[in-house]
């Protein structure tokens, strides 16, 4: 099965309370690219135990938006940036997959 | 139940948020993104209840709870399940939920906070033992919204700088953005005494005292001529 952003998790918080619903949605359009960025300063500036916590963090909204692949890979990602030794396949898809739920988020 | 959130991530404070106004017996009296803010909220007001995210940038929600000395009950919110053991060894800690937190979770962890009385001592909730004693012997400064831990007894001198304060240890010297007067009420008054406007010092870690100077570890000290008199009665003299 496909592993593609969906709100479900935002629709049952917000219960049909559209503005609630707006904002949580609109919490991630601002977090996210920022949070992002700053994974991408620390990991190319070799600090990966500032990216493993920026990871860490970045497990919320991917959880959030239900994909459930790109949790596992962000969890192997984590742990592979807290012993040093990150792998850069994981690195590139993470990249791509923040970029998928930026894209989603943004068509929102 | 007044309670506060401590977390870095907006988006998890505010579905927290969200589930609190939902329950009528639940006020949210503050939100806080880091520990820091939160410890500076809680020094003027009480709550009874914290969310207290983890994984937090310089210091974590365990480290925030070490700083408590009389912890309210406190419901652990984190994306890591790998902190559980640890949770349940602070007696304040009511409940663990893990991320990403469903309502039913939600409320669930809220009704054991309800329910969960905090062990009594002498009529008053206890709040870990292993803590109060912890911050008896030492000293918590804002360094660069870092908390960072200072042994009391190691701290040998401090030293007025303009709108910093430099606390001297044998391992450091830690520049901290405050004053004489709140150290000095952080201090024990049976080791620490004030001998000039702009020192403070550990008698205990006094060499000598020359007219009116003291050598304390490497440093010497001038002592006022108004302070003089309470030194000299500190002093075990032959």
């Amino acid at each position: 099965m496909k592993d593609t952003p969906n709100i479900e998790y935002i629709e049952n918080l917000a219960r049909g309370n559209e503005d609630f619903k707006r904002k949580l949605i609109g919490v991630i359009q601002k977090e996210l690219p920022v949070e992002r960025n700053v994974y991408i300063k620390n990991f190319n500036a070799g600090d990966f135990e500032e990216a493993s916590q920026n990871v860490h963090k970045l497990k919320h909204k991917i959880s959030i938006l239900g994909l459930n692949k790109g949790y596992s890979l962000a969890e192997e990602l984590e742990r592979s940036l807290k012993n040093n030794t990150p792998l850069n396949n994981s690195h590139t898809e993470f990249i791509n997959l923040l970029q998928i739920m930026e894209d989603f988020v943004a068509a929102l | 139940m007044n309670c506060i959130i401590i977390d870095d991530e907006i988006l998890a404070r505010t579905i927290i948020g969200g589930f609190c106004s939902n329950v009528q017996e639940i006020n949210v009296v503050g939100e806080f993104p880091n520990a820091i803010e939160a410890i500076k909220f809680l020094n003027h007001h009480e709550v009874d209840l914290i969310f207290l995210d983890i994984h937090m940038p310089d210091f974590t929600g365990f480290d925030f709870i070490q700083t408590l000395k009389d912890p309210p009950k406190i419901i652990l919110t984190t994306s890591d399940k790998n902190f559980a053991i640890e949770a349940f060894e602070y007696e304040c800690i009511v409940d663990y939920i893990v991320k990403p937190i469903t309502e039913e979770r939600f409320f669930k962890a809220i009704q054991k906070a309800k329910v969960v009385e905090l062990p009594q001592i002498n009529g008053t909730a206890k709040r870990s033992t292993m803590v109060n004693e912890d911050t008896e012997n030492h000293l918590y400064v804002n360094i660069d919204r870092r908390l960072i831990k200072i042994n009391i007894p190691d701290i040998y001198l401090i030293e007025a700088k303009g709108d910093y304060i430099c606390v001297k240890t044998d391992a450091k010297n830690h520049i901290v953005h405050s004053t004489m007067k709140k150290i000095q009420e952080k201090l024990p008054q049976e080791l620490f005494l004030k001998i000039h406007r702009s020192y403070i010092i550990n008698l205990r870690r006094i060499i000598d005292i020359e007219d009116n100077s003291v050598l304390i570890a490497k440093d010497v000290i001038p002592v006022s001529r108004s302070n003089k008199p309470e030194l000299m009665k500190r002093l075990n003299l032959l």
